[in-house]
C-alpha cells in the first residue's frame, strides 16, 4: 500500500469518484487551470474538462446555490470554498437551503452535495484564512458533517460524501495537507460517514479528538508512554451524526476523557461531546470531563507568538493529558 | 358548451403561436387564481386558517409567463405569490388547498411549509423556501446541470423587485451570464416590498442591471398578458439557442396587502389602490377574448360558476384532510433516518 500524503487522498478521492460516475464534477474559485490554491484539484480539469472541473466566478453564496440546484436536478456535485473562512456567505444556502431541501419537501426533493472547505491554522493566515467554522454549522439537522485526519480517511470519506443522498460538509486541515501522511489503498473503499475510529488503545486516559490536533494528541501519547501512562484515542471523523456508541465505549475504557479540538471551546463540538458522556455516563466516569480547545477570541491573530498562543501543540496537549491521567 | 371560433379581426394571440383555446385556458386559469386568492382571504377573516399571502395583481404575468415554457419539460422556481404560474404548470386547487391547511396529502411539504412554498418534483416545481432570492441560483445550477447533460429545457425563476436587491440574485445572474446559460430571470415588480415603495428600494430599473451581467433585459407590462407571453416565449427562444439567460422585469402592482397579517392603507392610500385596481388585466385580458370573438358573457358565467365548485370542492377536500401524525416530524432529516422510523 502507498503511503501519501493527506492532499493527494483528497484529490485521488475526487479523480476516482469522477472516473466512477459522470454526474459528479467539480466547482469552486481556481479550482480548474490553477488546481487550486492549494493544488487540491490539480490535474483534474487536464483529466475531465473544463465543464467537470468548472472555475466559479469569485461568489460563495453562488458556488453553493448552483450546486445545490445541479444536486436538485440529480448531479453529484463537490463545491469548493478556498478557505472555510470564506463559507459564511454560503452560509444561508447551505442553512437554509441544503440542509432543509429534503425535509420541506417532504421526501420530495433532495440534495446530493458535497462542500469541501479547508480549515485550521498554523500558515500565518491571520483572522481570515485560519479558522475552524464547524461548530456554525454543527446542530443543523439535514447536515453531514465529516471531518477527517488521517489520508486513508480522507480518501474513504470523501468518496462516501460524494455517494451520499445527503449534504456532507467535508472540512479538510489545510495544515495536515502535506504534514500527514499515510498507507492509503489503490482500490474503491469508503469509510462510512458517521463511525468514530480508534486510533491507538490505551488504558489510562480517553482523548476524542478530530483532524489536525490528533497529530499532537498521537506524539503526546507515544512521549506518555514512558511516564506510564497509556492513552486511548479516538477519532470522531464525522461530526455530524456523531458516533454516539463510539464515543460512549472510549471513554467506558479509562473513565476519563479529554476533549480537544481547535475550534473555539464555547459551543464548540467538544460540548456537545461532553453532554453526551455527562448524559449517558455520568457515573462511571473517575474525573471530570477535561475540554482542551481553542480561546474563545473571534480568530487567531497572524503575529507568531499570537498564533503559537492560539493554536494547540505537542506540548499543551501532553500537559493536559498527564493532568487527567493524574487526577 | 361550444365556443365561438375566432373571427380574425383580434387574432393578435394566434400570431403568437396561441391557439384559441390555449388562449382561453389562460384566462381561466387567471380567474382560478383570482378567485382562490380571494377565497383564502375569506378562509382566513373566517378564522379557518391562519394566514394567507396574496398574489392578486399579478395572476396575468405568472400564467401568460407559464404559458410560454414548454411544460412538460422545463423547470420551474416560482416565489411565494406565484398561485397562478403553479396552477399554470399542473397544481391543482386541491393541492393549494391541502397545503393551505397544512395536511399531509400537500404534495408541496406534507403540511410542513407556510402555503406559497410551492414544490413538486412530479411537475419540476423546485422547492423553495421564506428567505427571499435563494431560489436564483438554484435556478442557475439547475440551468447548468441541464446544459452538461445536453437536455434542452429551461429553468424559469420569479422573485419579487425587493428581494432583486438580494446578493443571491446578483451572483446568480453574473453566474448565468458568465456560462450563457438557458434561465429565464423574471422579475414580478409589484411596486412593494411589504410596505417599502419602489422608490426606496431601486434607484433604476431592475432591467437594465441585465447590461451588467451581459444578456437582455426587458420591461414589459406585467397587465398585458399577451406581451408577458411575447417576451417571456422570445427569451425561451433565445435559452434553447443556446444564447443564454435572459432578465424580464414585469410591471405591476400588488393589489392585495402583503399578507392578511398587513394593514396597507398605513403606507398607502385607497386612492392609490384603486387607481392600481382600475388597471388590473384579468378584465383587460377578458375583452380581448370578447373582442376576438372566442369568448362571451355567458361563458364566463359559466366559467365563474365551474371555478366556485372546485373550489368548494378543493376548501372541503383541505379542511377534511388529516394533518401529519405529530410523530411525522421526526421523517426526512436524511435519506436514512430509519432509526426514526422514516423512509430506509
Amino acid at each position: 500500500m502507498a503511503v501519501i500524503e493527506y492532499i493527494d487522498a483528497i484529490r485521488k478521492a475526487m479523480k476516482e469518484e469522477m472516473d466512477r460516475d459522470e454526474d459528479v464534477f467539480v466547482l469552486g474559485e481556481d479550482v480548474g487551470i490553477k488546481g487550486g490554491v492549494f493544488t487540491t484539484t490539480k490535474g483534474l480539469q487536464e483529466q475531465f474538462g473544463e465543464d467537470r472541473v468548472l472555475d466559479t466566478p469569485l461568489a460563495e453564496s453562488a458556488i453553493a446555490g448552483v450546486a445545490i440546484g445541479a444536486a436538485m436536478y440529480g448531479m453529484k456535485p463537490i463545491a469548493e470554498m478556498q478557505y472555510s473562512d470564506f463559507m459564511f456567505p454560503a452560509t444561508n444556502q447551505i442553512i437554509s437551503e441544503a440542509a432543509k431541501i429534503r425535509y420541506r419537501s417532504n421526501n420530495d426533493w433532495t440534495c446530493p452535495l458535497v462542500i469541501r472547505a479547508p480549515i485550521g491554522g498554523g500558515i500565518f493566515g491571520g483572522l481570515y484564512h485560519s479558522q475552524c467554522p464547524e461548530s456554525v454549522f454543527f446542530g443543523t439537522p439535514g447536515l453531514k458533517i465529516v471531518a477527517p485526519y488521517r489520508p486513508y480517511d480522507a480518501k474513504g470519506l470523501l468518496k462516501a460524501a460524494v455517494r451520499d443522498p445527503d449534504p456532507v460538509l467535508y472540512f479538510e486541515n489545510k495544515k495536515c495537507y502535506k504534514l500527514i501522511t499515510g498507507e492509503v489503498p489503490d482500490d474503491d473503499y469508503i469509510v462510512p460517514i458517521g463511525k468514530a475510529n480508534v486510533l491507538r488503545e490505551g488504558d489510562d486516559i480517553t482523548v476524542i479528538s478530530y483532524s489536525m490536533p490528533l497529530h499532537f494528541v498521537e506524539q503526546a501519547a507515544a512521549d506518555l508512554e514512558s511516564e506510564g501512562i497509556s492513552a486511548h484515542i479516538l477519532d470522531l471523523r464525522t461530526l455530524q451524526p456523531l458516533d454516539k456508541e463510539g464515543i460512549l465505549e472510549a471513554v467506558r475504557k479509562t473513565g476519563k476523557v479529554l476533549i480537544i479540538h481547535e475550534d473555539n471551546k464555547t459551543g464548540g463540538v467538544g460540548a456537545e461531546v461532553s453532554a453526551i458522556i455527562a448524559e449517558e455516563l455520568l457515573y462511571e466516569l473517575d474525573a471530570p470531563i477535561m475540554r482542551l480547545c481553542g480561546p474563545d477570541v473571534p480568530a487567531m491573530p497572524i503575529n507568531p507568538p499570537g498564533e503559537k498562543f492560539f493554536l494547540l501543540n505537542k506540548e499543551k496537549v501532553k500537559e493536559a493529558m498527564r493532568q487527567l491521567a493524574l487526577y | 358548451m361550444t365556443q365561438p371560433a375566432s373571427t380574425g379581426q383580434n387574432v393578435r394571440h394566434l400570431e403568437l403561436g396561441l391557439s384559441d383555446e390555449q388562449a382561453i385556458d389562460m384566462y381561466a386559469t387567471m380567474v382560478t387564481a383570482r378567485k382562490f386568492d380571494e377565497r383564502m382571504l375569506l378562509l382566513q377573516r373566517a378564522g379557518k386558517i391562519n394566514f394567507h399571502v396574496s398574489g392578486v395583481g399579478q395572476e396575468v404575468a405568472q400564467v401568460a409567463a407559464a404559458y410560454a415554457l414548454d411544460r412538460d419539460t422545463d423547470y420551474y422556481l416560482p416565489y411565494y405569490r406565484d398561485y397562478g404560474f403553479v396552477l399554470a404548470v399542473g397544481m391543482t386547487l386541491r393541492d393549494l388547498l391541502l397545503s393551505v391547511f397544512a395536511k399531509a396529502e400537500d404534495p408541496n411539504s406534507g403540511g410542513r411549509q407556510m402555503p406559497g412554498h410551492f414544490g413538486s418534483k412530479k411537475l419540476r416545481i423546485v422547492t423553495g423556501s421564506s428567505p427571499v432570492t435563494t431560489q436564483v441560483p438554484h435556478a442557475v445550477g439547475i440551468a447548468l446541470a441541464a446544459k452538461m447533460k445536453k437536455n434542452p429545457l429551461v429553468s424559469f425563476v420569479t422573485f419579487g423587485e425587493g428581494s432583486s436587491n438580494q446578493g443571491d440574485f446578483h451572483e446568480g445572474c453574473n453566474f448565468a451570464g458568465v456560462h450563457k446559460l438557458p434561465v429565464i430571470f423574471m422579475c414580478e415588480n409589484n411596486q412593494y416590498a411589504i410596505s417599502v415603495p419602489i422608490h426606496k428600494q431601486l434607484a433604476a430599473k431592475v432591467s437594465d442591471r441585465a447590461l451588467g451581467y451581459g444578456f437582455p433585459g426587458f420591461q414589459v407590462d406585467g397587465n398585458d398578458a399577451l406581451e408577458v407571453f411575447r417576451v417571456v416565449k422570445e427569451a425561451r427562444e433565445r435559452a434553447i439557442a443556446g444564447d443564454g439567460p435572459t432578465l424580464i422585469e414585469a410591471l405591476m402592482y400588488r393589489i392585495s396587502p402583503h399578507s392578511t397579517s398587513d394593514n396597507d392603507l398605513a403606507y398607502r392610500t385607497k386612492e392609490e389602490v384603486d387607481l392600481n385596481r382600475a388597471k388590473d388585466g384579468i378584465p383587460k385580458y377578458k375583452q380581448y377574448l370578447i373582442d376576438s370573438g372566442i369568448w362571451t358573457e355567458e361563458l364566463d358565467a359559466e366559467l365563474h360558476t365551474k371555478i366556485r365548485k372546485l373550489l368548494d370542492d378543493a376548501t372541503e377536500y383541505g379542511d377534511k384532510a388529516p394533518f401529519p401524525t405529530p410523530e411525522s416530524t421526526m421523517l426526512h432529516v436524511y435519506a436514512d433516518d430509519a432509526e426514526q422510523g422514516g423512509k430506509g
